[in-house]
């Protein structure tokens, strides 16, 4: 081809059916995200403006009466129930789920039963919340385990199964990110496995872990479920786990099927308690995966 | 955690310059065989491959390969890509079997051990031979003081010395005058010729016996290249180095000995201007002349 015909080629303007398509692409993406977003507004808008008027101090620092007539009370058992149930929870699982995805990564590699493990964390992440609630109720609740029936802790177990394959998974990827040549780098150094493990891997993917497992429990504080069956709905504020032990959203899913409009208002206000919540704990992980990347980049 | 910058070291181990620097005069200890158990003899020490053979699952990479590296010279591998010139040196220590289905047969004497004998502690194997890869592969969550330390709290070194260790491998990397004033900062933030010092810093400060190098210089710009390759000059004082290269003209330039391989066997081990110029094996000169490979 002469140059002078490539020339022409590249100086001449865009067709107009490529002008009239990507006008209409782009049209399409906008409309697509406008729509997308339009239910995320609505919901934050209209549980501000329903709960709004719900929270006081009142509301964050007395339990629920329960009674008929007269004043309602806060959702201060139901906070602190939440905290617990899923601090427990966490606490169980993320160290865990950490410990498979360990295996899987720098033990299991491609061996049968890494693959095995594999696979069935898999099918766990898959199991609807509520299927970990009737077991830990069948096995746990009914058997009247460490001598109480409903408790908190039994909701934790619940909530601790529900977190295990997303902390697995999460953990899992964020340690396969870390490249293989750090820990050639480290073994041919004379470094110990564990210690490959314990001083180079773990601390490269730390943040990657940390996000994960933030997320992981950010998803089972918003679980209702799994809790109504094992640490089910009470009244007061306990600190002890092996008695029944309110939640937020066990406490939203009761309050809102009363002929009560003050208990409805509740519900919302609980939501937003619950929806800040899972946001501070959403937000803090974006935080860590930003400050790591940062770190990284240089 | 900052070492004092203690510029005192000298009458310790062998003292390396870089290029330029005029304040240190290179100090050749004249002691042999006979060093202190922890520092290793000035030289390193001789490495023997016998009859060794090298596998992934069932394809030999490397084929019975007799050759020894003697103490106090570099010598450097050469041959087209997939010959098995990096799979033998990481035979050496004993890197390759961390490959899924990798193995290694035959033996590598350092002195009178048999680093594949059946009492044989890896992890002391790769403690007495150090290993610098092709990337630079600093540990991203540790400082520069971190990285060259690691290796020493990795083995549990005396805390004691650890400070004067990590000076002197940096020193001894022609690291030190760039970075004393920023130990603590992390060693993503150096340039690639930097990091890539960095990493034999980190694997001098275990004071190895031998040095491999496997492609040190191929992701590095021509002026990093000729730093790294001065700094091989200057380490073969201190340790046996053993480097893998694709680059003929680095071959040429910095070793004493120079190894053709081809298919996984040894084709040729001469001294390097030997090899270079007349060649024993028609092969050997085909390639070096860049007939093929």
């Amino acid at each position: 081809m002469e140059s002078g015909s490539l020339a022409t080629e590249l100086l001449r303007p865009p067709s107009p059916r490529r002008r009239r398509t990507d006008k209409a692409m782009r049209a399409l993406m906008w409309t697509a995200t406008f729509i997308a977003l339009v239910p995320l507004v609505l919901v934050l808008y209209y549980t501000l403006k329903k709960g709004i008027g719900a929270l006081d101090w009142e509301f964050f620092s007395t339990d629920p009466t329960g009674s008929f007539l007269g004043t309602q009370g806060g959702v201060k058992s139901a906070i602190l129930g939440t905290l617990e149930i899923v601090g427990f929870a966490a606490v169980v699982a993320v160290p865990l789920g950490i410990g498979v995805a360990l295996y899987l990564t720098e033990y299991g590699g491609r061996g049968r039963l890494a693959q095995a493990v594999r696979f069935f964390v898999d099918v766990m992440t898959g199991v609807p919340s509520i299927v970990f609630g009737l077991f830990i109720y069948l096995v746990l609740v009914l058997g009247g385990t460490g001598g109480s029936t409903f408790a908190g802790w039994k909701g934790s177990a619940a909530l601790a199964l529900l977190m295990l394959p997303i902390v697995t998974r999460s953990s899992e990827v964020a340690l396969q990110l870390v490249p293989g040549s750090l820990r050639e780098a480290a073994l041919a150094l004379g470094a110990p496995r564990w210690k490959v493990v314990l001083r180079v891997v773990l601390p490269t993917a730390a943040s990657g872990i940390v996000t994960g497992s933030l997320l992981a429990i950010a998803r089972a504080a918003g679980e209702t479920a799994p809790l109504l069956f094992t640490s089910t709905i009470v009244k007061g504020t306990t600190f002890d786990l092996n008695e029944p032990m309110n939640s937020l959203p066990a406490q939203i899913f009761q309050d809102l099927k009363q002929p009560n409009d003050e208990l409805v208002q509740r519900a919302w206000g609980a939501a937003i308690t619950l929806i800040a919540m899972i946001l501070t704990l959403t937000l803090v992980a974006k935080l860590i995966q930003r400050r790591s990347r940062g770190k990284g980049a240089t | 955690m900052n070492p004092q910058p203690t510029d005192a070291t000298g009458e310790a181990a062998p003292e390396t310059t870089t290029g330029g620097r005029p304040q240190n005069v290179p100090v050749v200890t004249e002691d042999g065989a006979a060093g202190t158990p922890n520092r290793p003899a000035p030289g390193g020490r001789q490495v023997a491959l016998s009859d060794l053979s090298a596998y992934y699952g069932d394809h030999r990479a490397v084929k019975e390969v007799n050759v020894s590296f003697s103490a106090g010279e570099v010598t450097a591998i050469i041959g087209p890509s997939g010959c098995g010139k990096s799979t033998m040196v990481r035979c050496i220590n004993r890197m390759h079997e961390e490959i899924d289905g990798a193995r290694a047969e035959g033996q590598v004497l350092i002195g009178e051990t048999d680093l594949y004998g059946p009492d044989v502690d890896v992890v002391a194997v790769r403690r007495a031979v150090g290993m610098v890869f092709q990337r630079p592969n600093p540990f991203p969550t540790m400082s520069i003081y971190d990285n060259v330390a690691a290796g020493l709290r990795f083995t549990g070194a005396p805390r004691s010395e650890i400070d004067a260790r990590v000076t002197d491998a940096l020193k001894a990397a022609g690291l030190w005058e760039e970075v004393k004033d920023r130990l603590d900062k992390h060693g993503s933030g150096l340039s690639g010729g930097q990091q890539q010092r960095l990493c034999i810093a980190r694997a001098l400060a275990v004071e190895p016996e031998v040095l491999l190098m496997d492609e040190p210089c191929s992701a590095l710009d021509p002026v990093a290249t000729l730093k790294i390759e001065e700094l091989i000059g200057e380490l073969k004082e201190r340790v046996t180095i053993v480097i893998v290269t694709h680059n003929m003209q680095q071959a040429a330039r910095v070793a004493d000995t120079t190894v053709f391989m081809l298919d996984g066997e040894l084709v040729e081990v001469g001294s390097t201007h030997k090899l270079f110029t007349t060649p024993e094996d028609e092969r050997t000169e085909r390639y070096v002349s860049g007939k093929f490979g």
